[in-house]
């Protein structure tokens, strides 16, 4: 049809539509959440839509719209595939009748995650097919086939694009978009639906069955695929795959797996053929150890002895340093490019402005000695302000808090935990903080948007993932029925008040919940709220360095005195910070 | 020796890099060449260090290797420092007379680098410094310097003017058309008539 310009992303969701899906759902997730966000503002939309509130309801809702014979999509970052394992492990027996394909994007190196781990583990442990692609058109042209393969075989297809492959921009030639739509029909089928043992010990095996077929189907259909050149050999997935090819010599051969379960006998075939191979592939050594598995006299080279590193994510440059470990000829040389030292970092950072400065200051204050257990998302960098003491995985800040606090620790345990993330996976642990008599402060950063992955629509927010007005919820009236009988919302533009509640929280006992609410300030801006800049009187300043703790981007230092930069966004804290009264609104001063 | 020609574009989160690897993309297509580029997205676009990946005929992977880059074009002083080792010796850098100062250094009580000694730096480089605050409120809007630094860049770039201004005018917010392709405009003349440093 056209060939255009586009971001991994948006090539996978224009897949979608060029293969007419019915439905689609998930839950935001660095480098997942364009593919939902691209489908939601789709003009005409002949699909259903959410965001959910978090993966394993997105992955349920999913799997029930291809129980009901829809092509269904569902979306999450990699570890969003722990939320929905229990739902994904068993739908491997019940099936599908529908399409159904479940994009879980993997991270090395971690850019934006809190680990490395490999979606294709997943697959493996559940039996169902993985698609990996190796570039933005192959993700694009894989997505819009993975439909019919679900369908082809019953089952869920997994799609684990990576990183390089999501935030990967390149010309890519696309397909019409589809018009074709099918209707829900749910079909009773106790025995398919029902996995009580009876039923679950006959669909295991049914599970088992289907294996040899689609790994014939994998390769036929040409995702795994090898040229012979020479007798050594290089096999290699996902965007390795691509860098491979930028650096591989003329006379080694070079197979490329793009799907897995990978037939044995086909990879058995080009191994034996070859007396050494390198295994390349990001993250888990997943190839390596099918290639482990089938070959008897060649050589096999890979991470497991230590020619290829298991961390992080690989370069051109890396696979070219493999190669040359192996003792395979590349074609190029790079050089040893070393980064000037001593440049000062330039982390992320919280946004001048940011609702959660203000309360991560205020809780330093009052609680001095305390512990503080945190979560996923943007107020994670709360950590560059010493108020962020654990983070483990979305929701955990309340049950950790929870567990500090009952193990008998007796400083002040003051969780913080953001909207979107409360209503995940945080309700249920403040359900049991109560129940089970914790005492500890729980903050709710309540900035009314999933802020960090891309500003998505959730709950609180008041809007559908479509733009549609949803009913209203109160996080107070969920806490108050969660059993906490302390709560408290309170803006933490406030300063004053905001250090009040903190202290009146502090001299209680029990779970006691303090709810900061101020809108993130990019949507803020983008809704047209203004407000003035704030300024610095020269002549006040006493450069105590007050305000430096606070580590807002707009304020800066010429020597020891403060001034206020031009991306200043007006939320006026400084002002109450200030010792000597030197901040002030401009203009009024 | 690599077939594309490999530009990296590096600024502060928020200082649209994304924008302008999206202008020269465009650009790409217009041709009927091939592209491949990354981005940074999601947490470390707060205000932190961004870097996009632009590889003109490349058809492989879409990260440019350290010390192979053909053109770096910075967004900020500190940012070329930082990323100055993805070209070789005596390579292209184009770069905007701009420093903000990261909050990293008032917390932790780093020395501030300042303009002069960052421009010592890199003049073992071939630099480019360009005014682009200056230019891009010549042209309307103080935030078109992303496209003021391209159009400086341009000359560099293995993509014919007419495209990269059609390209502009496809990427830019429908409003900032006319800005834009002033501001595209002022960066060329700026950057073919600017000697190196």
């Amino acid at each position: 049809m056209a060939i255009r310009y586009l971001l991994g992303n948006e090539g996978i969701a224009h897949a979608c539509l060029e293969a007419n899906i019915d439905f689609a759902s998930g839950y935001p997730g660095t480098p997942s959440s364009e593919v939902i966000d691209v489908l939601r503002v789709q003009e005409e939309r002949l699909f259903t839509m959410e965001w959910s509130t978090n993966e394993k309801v997105a992955f349920e809702n999913a799997l029930a719209a291809a129980w009901c014979g829809l092509r269904a999509l569902c979306t999450m970052k990699h570890v969003g595939l722990n939320v929905a394992a229990d739902p994904l492990m068993t739908s491997a027996y019940t099936g599908v009748t529908g399409g159904l394909v479940v994009l879980s994007a993997d991270d090395p190196f971690a850019h934006s995650s809190q680990n490395e781990q490999d979606t294709r583990r997943y697959a493996h442990f559940a039996r169902l097919p993985c698609l990996d692609p190796a570039s933005v058109q192959e993700a694009h042209d894989m997505l819009r086939d993975a439909f019919a393969l679900s369908e082809e075989f019953s089952l869920p297809v997994i799609f684990r694009p990576t990183t390089r492959i999501c935030h990967s921009k390149g010309d890519v030639d696309l397909g019409e978009v589809g018009t074709v739509h099918r209707t829900a029909a749910f079909h009773r089928d106790p025995k398919q639906y029902v996995v009580i043992p009876a039923h679950t010990r006959v669909l295991h095996k049914i599970l088992n069955g289907k294996q040899p077929a689609l790994k014939e189907r994998l390769v036929e259909l040409g995702y795994n695929r090898h040229t012979i050149r020479g007798s050594t050999a290089v096999v290699a997935s996902g965007a390795a795959a691509a860098y491979v090819q930028e650096v591989l010599g003329s006379d080694v051969s070079l197979a490329i797996i793009g799907a897995y379960p990978i037939d044995e006998e086909w990879l058995r075939a080009f191994v034996d053929r070859h007396e050494k191979v390198l295994v390349l592939e990001e993250l888990a050594p997943v190839v390596e150890e099918a290639v482990l598995q089938v070959a008897t006299k060649t050589e096999v080279l890979g991470k497991m002895t230590g020619t290829v590193p298991y961390e992080g994510e690989f370069t051109p440059a890396t696979v070219a340093a493999a190669l040359d470990k192996a003792g395979i000829a590349s074609t190029m040389v790079f050089p040893a490019a070393v980064p000037v030292q001593g440049v000062p970092p330039r982390p992320p950072i919280l946004c001048a402005g940011c609702m959660h400065r203000p309360t991560f200051y205020a809780i330093r204050k009052v609680f001095r000695d305390g512990i503080f257990p945190s979560d996923i998302g943007c107020y994670t960098l709360g950590l560059q302000l010493g108020a962020v003491d654990t983070t483990i995985c979305m929701g955990a800040s309340i049950t950790v808090g929870s567990g500090i606090s009952r193990s008998g620790e007796e400083r002040p345990v003051v969780s913080t935990i953001g909207d979107s993330t409360f209503l995940h996976t945080g309700m249920p642990g403040l359900l049991n903080a109560v129940y089970n008599g914790a005492d500890m402060v729980v903050v709710i950063l309540d900035n009314r948007i999933t802020a960090m992955t891309g500003h998505q629509p959730n709950p609180n927010t008041g809007l559908t993932a479509t733009g549609e007005e949803s009913t209203p919820i109160s996080l107070e009236a969920i806490c108050r029925s969660c059993g906490v009988s302390w709560v408290e919302t309170v803006d933490p533009y406030d300063l004053p008040v905001l250090l009040d509640t903190f202290r009146q929280a502090k001299e209680r006992k029990g779970v006691r919940v303090v709810i900061a609410k101020q809108p993130c300030v990019i949507t803020a801006r983008r809704s047209g709220i203004r407000r003035k800049a704030y300024t610095v009187d020269p002549e006040r300043c006493m450069g105590c360095g007050a305000c430096r703790s606070f580590g807002c981007p707009a304020i800066a230092f010429i020597g020891k005195n403060a001034t206020i930069t031009e991306l200043c966004a007006g939320c006026g804290v400084c002002a109450d910070i200030c010792p000597s009264g030197a901040i002030g609104m401009e203009g009024r001063r | 020796m690599k077939p594309s020609f490999d530009i990296l574009i590096v600024g502060i989160g928020g200082q649209g890099t994304v924008l302008a690897s999206n202008v020269l993309g465009e650009a790409c297509i217009i041709e009927n060449r091939t592209v491949r580029s990354a981005e940074t997205h999601g947490m470390a676009q707060r205000g932190g260090s961004v870097e996009s990946h632009i590889r003109i005929d490349g058809e492989f992977g879409s990260l440019i290797v350290p010390g192979t880059a053909d053109l770096l074009i910075a967004f900020d002083l500190l940012e070329a420092l930082r990323y100055r080792h993805y070209l070789p010796a005596g390579g292209k850098l184009v770069v905007n007379r701009h420093l903000v100062v990261p909050t990293s250094v008032y917390q932790q009580d780093l020395d501030v680098p300042d303009e002069e000694s960052i421009l010592a730096a890199l003049s073992d480089l071939d630099v480019t410094c360009i005014d682009a605050a200056d230019l891009a409120e010549e042209a309307g809007s103080i935030l078109s310097q992303n496209i003021v630094m391209l159009g400086a860049a341009s000359t560099d770039i293995p993509l014919r003017p007419e495209t990269l201004e059609e390209a502009v005018r496809r990427c830019v917010p429908k409003k900032t058309i006319e800005v834009n392709a002033r501001a595209f405009q002022l960066g060329r003349e700026k950057g073919a008539g600017t000697p190196s440093e």
